[in-house]
């Protein structure tokens, strides 16, 4: 394995949380983030020693310098950073609300910025490390569903873009991943086919020292090499 | 949260000479006594740990600290005073080697004991207590102090002299017990800043030795190279030199344009592009057959013979090809120096040598060193000899060497051998138990007297259990 240490944001359920058990069982120190404390130490109890757990609500920004410097000092050090937290509220196709798009603004977009710069500003200085983003293909194209979650993760691939134009000059990996539809909870109210957690999780940790933009299918690349590719004023007209 | 105060824009990624390990830390480097104070209250304040480095010159993890807050000593580097009579320089802590010899040659002066490197700074020699190709006439670099300050981890400065006990503590305990600031070093009187140099070529183990008894009650240096891929009867050959401070008077020898290294190898190719051709023969076969030639040219070409050479050349031979440990990269070396007393030298050094070729995990580099005791508290050395190995450490390897490195030691300590912290990388922490004995405790209420929060540590204190992780 070549990372260590790792921090997983967002690591209580989902792909996450199956990121985190996939490292932990490789023998990787991981650093767990996430609300929900409980689910945490289900998984520090699976694997002690392995697994730190750190309760945190990506929404307080001004936690985040202390507690990254807290986590990398009891992990000895930082070789890989997850940002996976994410949410995706049901919204209607014909709902403007703006309480849940100010939440995902707050959790796919600044609650990245919070913590993808802390561990930016480290790898930079210490001259290597693995900087991860989970986007979605969502963020390909401006969708009529989900137009703020589409644009956060739009600005998540940009964001990590100019971060691996900037860092990997410096020898830091940055690499943004786009599942499709995955069996966790921010999907749960999406009707179609989706791949289980533990199978993106595991198509992930493989992508996690390549730099570049990655999908977890083949079909996924064709598929969305070909809708950003289709006209707007025909999209507009599509149902996709 | 505790760590509010401290910002990851001193955050750098530092390693040992060998640069085997790396470790992230937070570097700071004070100009004054009252910053390494502020350095200290820091680290408390956001409950890590100190860890001092000079110039980085220790090969293993001697001056890492996994993230923990750094004392990089190299600007404090003022000379404070300078009597070119008496010969007595006093100093801060980030003065190097070569700063004390530009300041001090044309006045007639050389440092007493000087490592093959002229960049590490008075505060690393005295950490790690250095010794030079004279170690069995002159001793260590501490030998040469008359004073020094040191400051603890509570802020209290000291100066300690050598009359104080403590003295031969602070020397050579690895920057664990405080941050020696400044010294007074007592030069050595040059009338010429030349060497007589002899080469002879050594067939074996038996003429190495011999080599070294038949001088070592003559010359002011001794050093051996010894070829690590010979066998049989041709095991431990390799080229002793011998080196006297010569009687006339030479002034135009002591000016720094006559001791510079030139730029050049063999007047056309730039010496900073070196490593890069040393690297395609960093391997076995290709090392096997650089030994081969220098054996061959050193049976040859002035063997037998005295020259004259600066001492300059003579003493940092680490320096005279610019990043030369570059060639070792990606995954860096390491150094193993074990100090075994003379009766047992040979049979030891041979067999580590064997154990070495049995692994096909031969050392590139070998240098034996004559040595004498001294009576610092973690000293290295002995009535002996040493033998210094340079191992090129790579993912395949790096388990196996130290296994290897483990079954070297335990000969090692069967010996009544000793080991070297400025170098090592494997020592396991019951290797450093049984050779120092009675030095831990002694180190220990020390500690407990000087650094009772032990804020000052490092990775090799940690990983020897000198202090607890």
């Amino acid at each position: 394995m070549k990372f260590k240490t790792a921090i997983i944001i967002g690591a209580s359920s989902g792909i996450g949380r199956e990121i985190v058990r996939i490292l932990a069982s490789q023998g990787v120190i991981v650093a767990a983030v996430a609300r929900r404390k409980d689910k945490l130490d289900e998984l520090a109890a699976e694997f002690p020693g392995k697994v730190l757990p750190f309760e945190h609500d990506v929404l307080n920004t001004d936690e985040v310098p202390a507690l990254f410097l807290e986590i990398t000092k009891q992990l000895g050090g930082l070789d890989l950073f997850v940002y996976n937290s994410g949410v995706m509220p049901e919204v209607e196709s014909n709902e403007f609300d703006f309480k849940k798009d100010m939440e995902m603004v707050n959790v796919n977009m600044v609650g990245a910025i919070a913590w993808c710069n802390q561990a930016a500003n480290r790898f930079q200085n210490t001259k290597h490390g693995y900087l991860v983003g989970i986007g979605s293909v969502a963020g390909d194209r401006g969708r009529q569903l989900q137009p703020v979650y589409n644009a956060s993760k739009a600005f998540l691939h940009s964001y990590l873009e100019s971060m691996r134009n900037r860092l990997s000059r410096h020898g830091v990996v940055v690499s943004t991943i786009k599942p499709g539809p995955v069996d966790t909870d921010l999907a749960k109210h999406m009707k179609m086919t989706k791949m289980s957690a533990r199978q993106a999780a595991e198509i992930c940790v493989t992508k996690f020292d390549k730099n570049g933009e990655h999908y977890l299918k083949f079909f996924h690349r064709f598929a969305f090499y070909i809708i950003k590719r289709i006209p707007s004023p025909i999209f507009r007209k599509l149902k996709l | 949260m505790s760590s509010a105060d401290l910002s990851i824009d001193y955050l750098d990624r530092i390693s040992g000479f060998g640069q085997s390990e790396y470790s992230d830390s937070f570097v700071y480097r004070p100009t004054t006594v009252d910053e390494i104070r502020d350095v200290f209250t820091l680290a408390r304040k956001n409950g890590r740990q100190v860890t001092l480095r000079g110039s980085g010159r220790s090969y293993g993890d001697a001056n890492m600290g996994t993230e923990n807050l750094i004392i990089d000593i190299t600007r404090m580097n003022r000379i404070l005073s300078w009597d070119k009579e008496s010969g007595i320089i006093d100093c801060e802590a980030g003065v190097t080697i070569e700063n004390l010899w530009r300041y001090c040659l044309e006045d007639g002066w050389w440092p007493p004991v000087v490592t093959g490197t002229m960049y590490p700074t008075l505060g690393g020699l005295l950490s790690m207590n250095v010794h030079g190709k004279n170690n069995y006439c002159q001793g260590t670099f501490g030998e040469h102090i008359l004073e020094l300050d040191v400051v603890y981890s509570n802020g209290t400065l000291e100066t300690l002299k050598p009359s104080d006990e403590r003295f031969y503590a602070v020397i050579s305990s690895a920057g664990l017990l405080g941050v020696i600031t400044r010294a007074r070093l007592q030069m050595h009187h040059v009338k010429s800043g030349s060497l007589k140099v002899l080469a002879e070529a050594a067939k074996n183990w038996d003429e190495e030795f011999e080599l070294f008894e038949r001088y070592e009650n003559d010359a002011d240096y001794m050093v051996s190279w010894v070829e690590c891929f010979g066998k049989g009867n041709k095991a431990g050959r390799g080229q002793f030199h011998a080196a006297w401070y010569p009687d006339r008077v030479d002034l135009k020898s002591r000016k720094p344009d006559a001791q510079d290294l030139p730029p050049l190898l063999m007047g056309f190719f730039p010496k900073s592009m070196m490593w890069k051709v040393m690297k395609w023969f960093f391997n076995r076969t290709g090392v096997r057959f650089i030994n081969w030639a220098k054996w061959m040219a050193s049976s040859t070409i002035g063997n037998h013979k005295i020259h004259e050479q600066p001492l300059v050349a003579f003493s940092f031979l680490l320096d005279y090809v610019p990043d030369w440990r570059r060639a070792y990269e990606p995954g860096g070396f390491i150094q193993y120096q074990s100090f075994v007393p003379k009766e047992h030298a040979k049979r030891v050094f041979a067999e580590q040598v064997r154990m070495q070729q049995g692994a096909k995990l031969e050392s590139y580099l070998g240098v034996l060193k004559r040595h004498r005791p001294d009576k610092f508290l973690f000293s290295h050395a002995v009535d002996g000899y040493s033998l210094a190995l340079d191992f090129k450490v790579t993912k395949r390897n790096r388990k196996r060497l130290w296994e290897l490195a483990h079954k070297m030691n335990d000969l090692v300590l069967a010996a009544g051998g000793r080991f070297y912290f400025a170098k090592d990388s494997t020592l396991r922490p019951e290797d450093a138990k049984q050779y120092l004995g009675e030095a831990i405790p002694k180190f220990q209420k020390l500690k407990q007297d000087l650094d009772p929060e032990n804020l000052l540590t490092s990775d090799l204190a940690e990983r020897v259990g000198l202090v607890p992780v």
